[in-house]
């Protein structure tokens, strides 16, 4: 395949390579880390490709995806969901069923396989909402690996079930008190380890982003949940869907998700961005829709920046969600037109949150809420032929604590 | 590219036969009227080259100490183009010292590589060391830097090997800078007997004068580090300075230049009373 395509989305079809050798997405990617980090990042993405070509290494990740995540995950008709809205089918992707209760532990199965191929012997991961910290203290129990997760010390207060199930699973959980003490201050931390811990330690980032090869390697673990809606979409349906649908924080269930359509041209490809107390405050985590272009995290991509070019903290009631940035390859998408971005208000996921527990008996994750209040939109733009599908991208069951309490509901 | 403060420097180095002292300080910080005094007050104390950190929200390689610096020179309000009217301030007073600023890229590209660098000269800056800008993502940045004569200093690592180092070198200007312990700045303490062999690597692959940094914090260590590099910086140092003299509520501008006078005193005195036997490299703290 060629690896520069001419920039319309005409010219997507059948010829989409990025990133390109660089790591690049267009102008987005690349590898903005610290000298110290180079030949490590080199190192990971010589091994990433040698792995990738190994069909020894997609076998037993597929093995443990089967038996230990218990993939495939359902693509299920949310029957009464589609009458509440009266528009298109509405098919929910079910990674909230996967072992861990989100489609994190896809990236960290293969991350993992790939650490232990390198020669190992120290994880250290960053998390959010703790669903990341939690699927890599996971994988990093059943390989008998000592695991390091920097958490933000305000998200540590907030999700505490997470925090004890880290824990639990062995590992070591680090309040990180810096800057706003949430997602971006935890990544900080877990690059400074990283560039600290060179020889011994592999850094399992949790989305799509940060320095090559790390968009380009999460999206292909991720992409499973797209392959898998492709055959699904196939047997169930007959066609593939009109539109798949995701949430966006960093962006990595939702890139999984669209990356093996991006040459069916026939497929909307749509991402939802945390709108928080809304885009005309700064309250947001809307990096494509509320940001501009910069640098961060070792990217390139759309970010919450002042005039300066310092960083701003993300807002968006979901833990999950309040990053600063997106990957890089959403912000190529984004001004290639493939993909489409659209936001969710905190109090909009709220809504989507109860709608769906009563409607169809699923608790979803608050990030997964935040496509799910789209749903209605899209799916009576769609209209009545129509078939969406939505990534429920985790279960709600740490987020009771959160909703509870802003329902004005004491436990 | 003219490196030309920056090249007279080293050459007035070499022959007194002695390492340069490079303090590092944080724009801004605590305010920008004493950040501007610590300035004016470095060659005195004994700075051949300054740094002067660029504060940035997400400092990814800094230690505690500058995470907390670069927190206090924004909250006073320092910016990118408020630190380049520090420099032009600075250089009313000074006009042969280099001054080379140490940051991340995003304020940079914020603001403009063209725009930066054109500013950048303007004001008096001679360097720039961009953290999170490795040379494979360095090149339009590189470009305009070239066309406004302000040279982009690299960064070399213990992680470093001879293939890596050739990269690091093409295209460098100035001096390298060789960070001498893997991790992030004020944690760990640079060991002379490492440092040496690599310096001399640095050396041969760049053809340039090597500065040390990272983990140097006493007299005595900068004193090892002056026997085997052409220049030693310290910065988190200099910066507990500023927030232990805030904390004790004293000025902070003295006990900075204080502390710097220290070390370079040091520096200065380092191969004049070098034994040279290896015993003195170890470790002494």
């Amino acid at each position: 395949m060629p690896q520069t395509v001419p920039q319309t989305v005409n010219a997507l079809s059948n010829s989409y390579a990025w990133p390109d050798a660089e790591g690049r997405f267009g102008p987005y990617g690349g590898r903005f880390v610290p000298e110290t980090l180079m030949p490590l990042i080199h190192e990971l993405d010589a091994a990433y490709k040698a792995a990738k070509a190994d069909p020894s290494f997609q076998a037993e990740l597929d093995g443990y995806l089967e038996h230990y995540v218990g993939r495939a995950s359902p693509l299920y008709f949310a029957e009464r969901l589609t009458e509440h809205f009266g528009g298109a089918k509405i098919w929910l992707k079910r990674e909230d069923l996967n072992h861990t209760g989100a489609h994190k532990i896809n990236n960290c199965m293969g991350q993992i396989l790939l650490a232990r191929r390198m020669g190992k012997t120290r994880i250290i991961a960053e998390t959010g909402a703790g669903q990341h910290g939690v699927a890599s203290a996971t994988v990093c129990a059943r390989f008998g690996l000592p695991c390091t997760v920097y958490m933000g010390a305000v998200d540590v207060a907030r999700q505490q079930p997470n925090v004890f199930r880290m824990k639990l699973l062995g590992a070591e959980v680090s309040a990180v008190t810096a800057g706003a003490a949430t997602l971006k201050d935890a990544m900080n931390e877990a690059m400074r380890d990283w560039v600290t811990n060179v020889a011994d330690t592999y850094y399992i980032i949790g989305t799509a982003a940060g320095p090559a090869p790390y968009p380009a390697m999460v999206r292909d673990f991720q992409s499973v949940i797209g392959k898998e809606i492709k055959a699904q979409a196939q047997r169930q349906i007959g066609r593939l869907p009109d539109a798949v649908m995701a949430c966006i924080g960093g962006g990595s269930n939702a890139i999984g998700a669209m990356h093996p359509f991006i040459e069916d041209e026939g497929v909307r490809l749509i991402g939802v961005e945390a709108a928080g107390h809304g885009l005309d405050t700064p309250d947001h985590a809307a990096s494509l829709k509320g940001g501009r272009s910069g640098v961060l995290h070792g990217n390139r991509t759309y970010l919450l920046q002042d005039a300066d070019g310092q960083i701003l903290e993300g807002h968006s009631i979901s833990a999950g969600l309040d990053y600063p940035g997106v990957g890089p390859e959403h912000a190529w998408l984004h001004d290639l037109g493939r993909g489409e971005y659209l936001s969710t208000t905190d109090d909009e996921a709220l809504e989507a949150f109860q709608t769906l527990c009563k409607l169809e008996g699923i608790i979803p994750a608050l990030e997964s809420s935040h496509a799910l209040a789209r749903a209605g939109d899209v799916a009576r733009e769609l209209g009545k032929g129509g078939d969406l599908v939505i990534v429920l991208s985790g279960r709600g069951d740490k987020d009771i604590n959160t909703v509870a309490q802003h329902l004005g509901v004491e436990l | 590219m003219t490196t030309a403060r920056i090249d007279a420097r080293f050459a007035k180095l070499k022959a007194e036969n002695r390492a340069g002292f490079v303090p590092y300080v944080m724009t801004g910080d605590p305010s920008r009227d004493e950040a501007l005094e610590i300035l004016k007050g470095l060659p005195a104390a004994g700075a051949d080259l300054i740094e002067l950190g660029l504060a940035f929200s997400d400092p990814m390689a800094e230690g505690p100490p500058i995470q907390r610096a670069a927190l206090r020179g924004l909250k006073a309000g320092m910016t990118l183009r408020g630190t380049l009217d520090l420099v032009a301030d600075f250089r009313k007073t000074d006009q042969d010292t280099p001054l080379i600023l140490m940051g991340y890229l995003n304020p940079v590209e914020s603001y403009g590589y063209e725009a930066f660098a054109r500013d950048a000269a303007e004001a008096g800056v001679d360097g720039i060391i961009v953290v999170d800008c490795p040379p494979e993502e360095a090149g339009p940045l590189s470009a305009a830097l070239d066309a406004a004569e302000v040279s982009l200093i690299r960064l070399a690592t213990p992680t470093s090997d001879d293939d890596r180092l050739k990269v690091i070198a093409e295209g460098t200007s100035g001096f390298v800078y060789y960070v001498s312990v893997a991790g992030v700045t004020g944690v760990k303490e640079a060991v002379a007997a490492e440092v040496a062999p690599a310096v001399e690597r640095v050396r041969r692959a760049s053809g340039l004068p090597v500065a040390v940094g990272f983990g140097v914090r006493t007299p005595e260590r900068a004193a090892e580090i002056a026997r085997v590099a052409d220049a030693v910086v310290a910065g988190s140092v200099f910066v507990n300075e500023v927030a232990a003299a805030l904390e004790a509520n004293e000025p902070a501008v003295p006990r900075v230049l204080a502390k710097v006078k220290a070390l370079s005193d040091a520096v200065k005195a380092a191969r004049a009373s070098a034994p040279q036997n290896s015993d003195f490299l170890a470790e002494t703290v």
